[in-house]
């Protein structure tokens, strides 16, 4: 066992676990925080994404004790009393269907309007190429994260 | 029916508030006190006798509180149910949950460790030990039907054969002036639901609660008291959050009778979550047809016989509806089409692979493809333009109701209203202009239109067309409505969402009938306890035929009201006028009871008419008369480079009828979705095999789902066309982009490379198939 310490949307964790331990097995098993879902294997699906230190990281693809001393935000923390921007847009602009690549699919985007708050349809449609969702076609979701950009949520 | 304004609204999903903050409640979220975790061994053979399983040093791991294999449940597990007996002498072997003697496919369960957590069962399977004496793997269709064959079942490799024949096949196909026949593959493909399943349950004494990532509830709890012989009032199983199914979830698991199974052993609460690669290994897989179809028609075009010899891949096993997918098919070649003749037949085939079912779309697909594929290599030899061929065939919009020569009646339509739309919003005179230009430059990047002019039978179903059918339950749906005394709203549907938004859309439903706000209304689904029956989520049929259910039990609502409300107001029923939300005193405006009141006046039922209970609650099981039939038309223009085979959608636009829009916002949705699915079959995806049956697509790494960054925008609009079999006058849309989108994309690319005498591109058309095709075309000079 290895002693882990992190913030997980503003509260402080600390933990022995196993060093083997995906980062995202420790968010929703160990903090209970399962607004986080596992869709792969192999990092491809994005559905685990989570900001770690206010960068995007797939929490699959992380061990619990890589993230020692991080400041991880999930989709429960994203909200700051009200709706982030991207989740109301997502809502207006029906980005979802299912819901579960929502989570890693908001988090992916807000990352991506911090480096680039005014992306054109081709830079979003790249810049999520890394979540997959099999329910919208991306459609709305593209369109949800470009009006996020137009409301400014970057700033 | 009077249309208030709530029907055809673009409301914003009522779902959305739990799935955008992270608070949905998954399957695998689920926790209880002292919950064990499962783990299966999967047979790494595709075929194989199991000489011997030792579980022995998995019990001892550190963790482990069992580990079983299947002669441990050899007693008591029965076999999975098919309840689609599609010929008197269909083969249907054995399918035991767990692997006793033999394995057939890879990925097959052939024993299980619970553990107290995920990491502890996982490495658990590592000590068990199985003898496996390996037989031969059975993978191709056609050879598996050659004399000789290795047997995947000692019955042989043929499950039955399917026929249909209408019209006189001879006189169409005698002395036609033109016949061309070819043969088509539908490749095999993975549903890849988001949310991978999982399954969760707790025993209390002898009564079993299980929570399952399923479209079914209703039906996988009706098929677990049947086959466990645990008494059905004393299971209860519940879908919570379902993340996505697209008929994967249609199912009865191995996985799910299994984790029943061993709470039962055990007497205590165990939890199975999936990881991808599992489940890209034993998520019942799609499509995987061969296709020999042959089309008689004159020289002008008329279309005189269509003959349908189809061989589909059942996989090792025959599943919940696996035959009978494609038979969905068999009433759809035909499409929008008018004929002579045609003729359908369909060999089910096993194979030492995963298990086939449905998969969006489920039959439909696989035939509208063929059609449309065949529609289009019909117009190139008789040079004529696609759009003509099937303008001068299809069922012109006076000719309704029409009864196709498969025998369906199809109620309403409009081929050519969506079909000009379509045409002009592509701008296809344009399109094909500059097609001709690049044709003549010989420009390296060739562009080709596609035309999907498709129809599809919804509404899943007529129960007695089903039982005509052999299949084994009816197609009816329930909803139930409970006023509660504040005027607020319960509904209840079997119909069981998992991600298309009937919490939405039914409410809108309900609040248009009854006349309360949108915002009143709540709506339980998913939960045999809440929902006492249906028959749940697929084939299109939520709200063509729950939410008809749904439309029955607000009238039966109003229905009582009016006797209430004639007592309350002390005037005679027949004097009473109702205006959603309220009843009136015909001639006296003023005078009346809103709903709400009568609601509370029914809770307090203090002055209620004699012999009148107090209660508005109603409920209502619909089956329809006919299926519906929404279509449409989608049009796609690609760009292929003939230098590296690179294909590229440039434009996608779909006009399509679902008849009356409840929400646009939703209808929309579906269709993106679907149109992308489609394209992933165009283009992207496919579940390989190599020779010894080992599956190659194990991972989205290898199983490509498109991205963001591959697909097109989709510039859609519709046609309203109200169906005229129910009284919402509503189709369907959840499978109908799938359905569509396929061949309009495959004939697109082909379109691009006729000139270079390419023919055919076999699915999924990726750059090496493209540049292949191309560079066969061309004598191998490249």
């Amino acid at each position: 066992m290895t002693k882990v310490s992190m913030t997980i949307d503003g509260v402080r964790y600390d933990d022995d676990v196993e060093p083997r331990m995906l980062l995202v097995h420790y968010i929703r098993e160990v903090a209970g925080r399962t607004g986080t879902p596992v869709g792969c294997d192999t990092s491809n699906c994005g559905a685990c994404t989570v900001l770690l230190n206010g960068l995007s990281v797939k929490s699959c693809s992380m061990l619990a004790v890589q993230a020692d001393g991080a400041q991880i935000t999930t989709i429960q923390g994203l909200a700051d009393g009200e709706w982030h921007p991207l989740q109301r847009a997502f809502h207006e602009e029906h980005a979802l269907q299912c819901g579960y690549c929502t989570p890693g699919m908001i988090m992916a985007a807000a990352d991506l309007l911090r480096e680039n708050p005014h992306p054109t349809e081709h830079e979003v449609r790249e810049g999520l190429e890394g979540n997959l969702c099999r329910c919208t076609g991306y459609q709305n979701i593209v369109r949800a994260v470009l009006r996020a950009a137009s409301e400014g949520v970057a700033s | 029916m009077t249309i208030t304004t709530e029907i055809g609204k673009a409301r914003t999903r009522k779902e959305d508030a739990r799935l955008l903050t992270g608070q949905t409640n998954w399957t695998d979220n689920i926790q209880l006190a002292g919950l064990l975790h499962i783990a299966f061994l999967r047979s790494p053979m595709a075929h194989a006798r199991i000489r011997s399983v030792d579980v022995s040093a998995a019990k001892g791991a550190p963790g482990v509180i069992a580990a079983f294999s299947g002669a441990d449940f050899a007693a008591e597990q029965g076999s999975l149910p098919c309840a689609w007996p599609v010929t008197p002498d269909i083969v249907i072997p054995a399918h035991p949950p767990m692997a006793v003697d033999e394995v057939r496919y890879v990925g097959e369960i052939v024993a299980c460790v619970v553990a107290r957590n995920r990491y502890a069962a996982a490495d658990a399977l590592e000590r068990i030990d199985v003898d496996y004496e390996p037989l031969p793997a059975v993978l191709d269709m056609e050879a598996a039907l050659a004399e000789g064959s290795p047997k995947v079942h000692e019955a042989g490799n043929k499950s039955f054969e399917w026929p249909l024949v209408s019209g006189d096949m001879d006189a169409a196909f005698g002395d036609a002036p033109v016949v061309i026949e070819r043969t088509y593959r539908q490749q095999r493909l993975i549903p890849c639901a988001m949310e991978p399943r999982a399954t969760v349950c707790e025993p209390v004494g002898d009564e079993f609660t299980l929570w399952s990532s399923t479209q079914i509830p209703h039906v996988l709890r009706f098929l677990l008291a049947a086959v466990l012989g645990i008494p059905e009032q004393k299971l209860r199983v519940i879908a919570p959050d379902v993340g996505g199914g697209f008929g994967s979830k249609l199912q009865a698991t191995a996985e799910e009778f299994l984790t029943v199974l061993i709470a039962r052993k055990l007497g205590r609460p165990v939890k199975w979550t999936e990881s991808r690669s599992e489940g890209n290994l034993a998520v019942h897989h799609g499509r995987d047809q061969i296709q020999r179809i042959k089309i008689a028609a004159d020289r002008d075009g008329r279309l005189r016989g269509l003959s349908v010899d189809l061989l589909a891949d059942m996989g090792a096993y025959l599943m919940l509806v696996t035959p009978g997918v494609p038979l969905l098919g068999a009433f759809m070649f035909n499409a929008i089409y008018k004929m002579d003749a045609y003729s359908f037949k369909c060999t089910g085939v096993f194979t030492t692979k995963m298990p086939t079912d449905a998969y969006r779309g489920a039959g439909r697909p696989e035939a509208t493809f063929g059609i449309e594929h065949i529609m289009d290599d019909l117009a190139a030899e008789l040079g004529m333009d696609p759009l003509e061929l099937r303008k001068r065939n299809w069922i012109t919009h006076e000719e309704f109701p029409f009864t196709t020569i498969a025998g369906l009646t199809y109620d309403s339509g409009n081929y050519e209203a969506a079909t000009d739309k379509a045409v002009e919003l592509f701008g296809y005179d344009e399109l094909r202009r500059e097609q001709a230009v690049r044709r003549e430059s010989g420009d390296p990047v060739q562009l080709g239109i596609g035309i999907s002019t498709y129809t599809e039978m919804c509404g899943l179903a007529p129960s007695r067309l089903l039982g005509q059918l052999r299949y084994g339950a009816g197609g009816w749906e329930y909803a139930s409505i409970r006023m509660l005394p504040t005027g607020k709203v319960e509904v209840v549907t079997g119909s069981s969402a998992h991600g298309q938004g009937h919490e939405t859309a039914w409410s809108q439903i309900v609040a248009d009938r009854l006349g309360v706000p949108f915002e009143d209304v709540k709506v339980l689904h998913g939960d045999t306890a809440i929902a006492p029956k249906g028959m749940d989520t697929y084939g299109s049929r939520s709200l063509a035929v729950g939410g008809i259910a749904l439309f029955g039990a607000c009238e039966k609502v109003i229905a009582k009201a009016k006797v209430i409300a004639a007592g309350l107001l002390e005037v005679s029923a027949d004097d009473l006028e109702w205006t959603p939300g309220r009843f009136s005193v015909r001639g006296d405006p003023d005078k009346g009871s809103s709903i709400g009141e009568i609601a509370l006046a029914t809770f307090a039922a203090h002055n209620l008419p004699d012999g009148v209970e107090p209660s508005l609650d109603s409920d209502a099981t619909y089956d329809p008369n006919n299926f519906s039939y929404p279509h449409g038309t989608h049009l796609c223009a690609v760009e292929v480079d003939t230098e590296t085979g690179e294909v590229k959608i440039r434009s996608y636009v779909a006009v399509d009828d679902v008849g009356v829009v409840v929400n646009p916002l939703i209808v929309d949705g579906q269709l993106h979705g679907g149109i992308a699915q489609g394209i992933a079959q165009a283009l992207y995806e496919e579940a390989a095999y190599d020779a010894d049956g080992n599956l190659l697509t194990t991972t989205l790494a290898d199983y490509l789902l498109p991205s963001a960054a591959d697909l097109p925008t989709f510039v859609l609009d519709r046609t309203e066309t109200p169906a005229t079999s129910n009284p919402l006058g509503v189709k369907g849309v959840g499978e109908a982009g799938t359905i569509a989108s396929t061949p309009a994309v495959v004939d697109a690319v082909i379109d691009a490379l006729r000139p270079l005498g390419v023919t055919d591109v076999e699915m999924p058309c990726t750059s090496q198939r493209v540049w292949r095709a191309i560079n066969e075309a061309n004598g191998g000079a490249r």
